[in-house]
């Protein structure tokens, strides 16, 4: 463990709190958003496949945000992280009508 | 706009109606006469396209097309205020046409009595100013984006789960659009629909308000559109976020090297066996594709003795408002933890039922992925057995 991780916080959107026991959000430490995430899937390993494909890879269809910046646009999972950063998971949802 | 201002003319009546819009500096008669001017298409006829449809009704849009092939039936009446008790039964065209002409005399309401598709939608589309996107799957969602870019009409977005919804404008010429935010759906089944997961009956009010602001917004050229940011708003902790949204210069349909030029396959892009080719009906996951069994069926073979190990996987407070009894109940999002707990059946005949079906058939799927031999998913689920079998049991 890197003495530099920062205790950050990761919103959880309502259809994944199934598997955060109903938790809105979650504190974990890390270095980097890939850190703080793979933290997340450990505490909560059935989380894993909604985040990651077979290969280990994020999944196309849910975005990170740190703060208001999708981490795509940052240095994706090797993107450092700060005290206090506000991670955010943010799937596609396509609800609206029946 | 299809007309120009100088032709748009507003009666004593109209003058009278729209006062409080007139007092307001940033609409005044000439905002008035572009909401007039306007037109606007909403796809989908339910819980987001009811606020839509009302309010921008209200509010002097000139002409509202409405895209819905849906009856109203009493699920909806917990949500969907374009459509009252009377309404139950009928077309939700026709409920929400007469509902809209109630609030606004003024306001043309033109009815496509049809599914949006790969071959319509373009058409249907060239014909408005700009587009609400208020509908329930993914393949319509990515075909209305794609109508929109090629068609250059702005997409006002707004999608909703349980508690939770998200709001966008894409579409603009210089804005990115559904594809720059998420490339690629997700695999049939994984995402639950508001069908199986539930949804607040406010939530589409409060969402479908905010998608109608913008909407306004962009026809008077006002304040500040989400154009650009991803509007989430969470019910529960009552929190309103806004994200970047960022064009993608490798956006499929909508970047510098664009590769798609023309409308495609939705459902096979989402996952999904394509139905008449390119269709897009509401999202069904991967039911079909496992076996299954009816609801007349098991009933006979419950009448003869012959049991089969019956499985549910709803949650538990699904169970107390009906239930037609089981031997286990793991709910399917626990099933991957808890297959220990059925590992003793794995040499019996496993039926396994929800409320529709839907979530039954992923389990089946599942189980027989782990080598259970004989896994049947109840056709139709617990509504079907309402229907058929024993009509005491509620309908949820």
């Amino acid at each position: 463990m890197s003495t530099t991780a920062a205790t950050v916080t990761i919103r959880i959107p309502t259809p994944l709190r199934g598997f955060t026991n109903e938790q809105a959000t979650v504190e974990v430490q890390g270095t980097t958003v890939g850190e703080a995430l793979a933290k997340l899937v450990e505490q909560f390993p059935r989380l894993k496949p909604h985040l990651y494909n077979e290969e280990g890879r994020l999944r196309s269809f849910v975005n990170i945000y740190l703060g208001d910046e999708d981490i795509r646009y940052l240095q994706r999972e090797a993107t450092p992280l700060y005290p206090g950063a506000e991670l955010s998971i943010v799937p596609s949802v396509a609800g609206g009508t029946h | 706009m299809a007309t120009t201002l100088i032709d748009v003319q507003l009666s004593p009546e109209e003058l009278r109606r729209y006062n409080r819009h007139l007092i307001l500096p940033e609409v005044g008669l000439e905002g008035q006469k572009k909401l007039k001017a306007a037109s606007v298409l909403l796809v989908g006829a339910g819980g987001l396209g009811s606020p839509l449809a009302l309010y921008l009704a209200a509010a002097g849009v000139g002409r509202l097309g409405l895209v819905d092939f849906d009856v109203v039936d009493e699920t909806n009446l917990q949500r969907q205020v374009l459509h009252g008790t009377k309404d139950v039964g009928r077309p939700k065209l026709e409920s929400a046409r007469d509902r809209i002409l109630d609030i606004n005399p003024h306001v043309q309401v033109d009815l496509y009595e049809t599914r949006l598709t790969s071959e319509n939608a373009l058409e249907i589309i060239k014909e408005y100013d700009l587009v609400a996107d208020g509908t329930d799957n993914f393949p319509t969602r990515y075909l209305v984006n794609d109508a929109c870019v090629l068609a250059g009409k702005p997409n006002v977005y707004a999608s909703i789960f349980r508690f939770e919804g998200q709001v966008s404008v894409f579409g603009t010429p210089d804005g990115p659009c559904y594809r720059c935010l998420y490339p690629e759906p997700p695999p049939p089944g994984l995402v639950p629909s508001c069908a199986e997961g539930g949804v607040l009956g406010i939530l589409p009010g409060l969402v479908g308000t905010i998608q109608a602001t913008e909407v306004i917004k962009m026809i008077l050229g006002i304040g500040k559109p989400l154009i650009g940011r991803l509007l989430l708003v969470d019910a529960l902790s009552m929190q309103f976020r806004t994200l970047k949204v960022r064009k993608n210069p490798e956006c499929p349909i909508c970047g510098e090297h664009r590769t798609i030029h023309a409308l495609i396959d939705y459902e096979q892009f989402c996952g999904l066996p394509a139905r008449n080719g390119t269709s897009a009906p509401a999202a069904q996951p991967a039911e079909s594709q496992v076996p299954e069994i009816t609801v007349q069926e098991l009933k006979a073979r419950l009448e003869r003795g012959d049991r089969p190990f019956i499985l549910d996987v709803r949650k538990p407070h699904e169970v107390q408002i009906a239930s037609i009894g089981h031997d286990l109940l793991i709910p399917v999002d626990d099933l991957p933890e808890r297959l220990a707990e059925l590992e003793p059946y794995r040499d019996r005949e496993i039926v396994v039922y929800c409320r529709s079906g839907a979530r039954s058939a992923r389990a089946t799927q599942l189980l027989r992925a782990v080598g259970f031999r004989d896994v049947k998913n109840l056709k139709g689920g617990i509504l079907a057995w309402s229907q058929e079998i024993d009509p005491s049991i509620p309908q949820y």
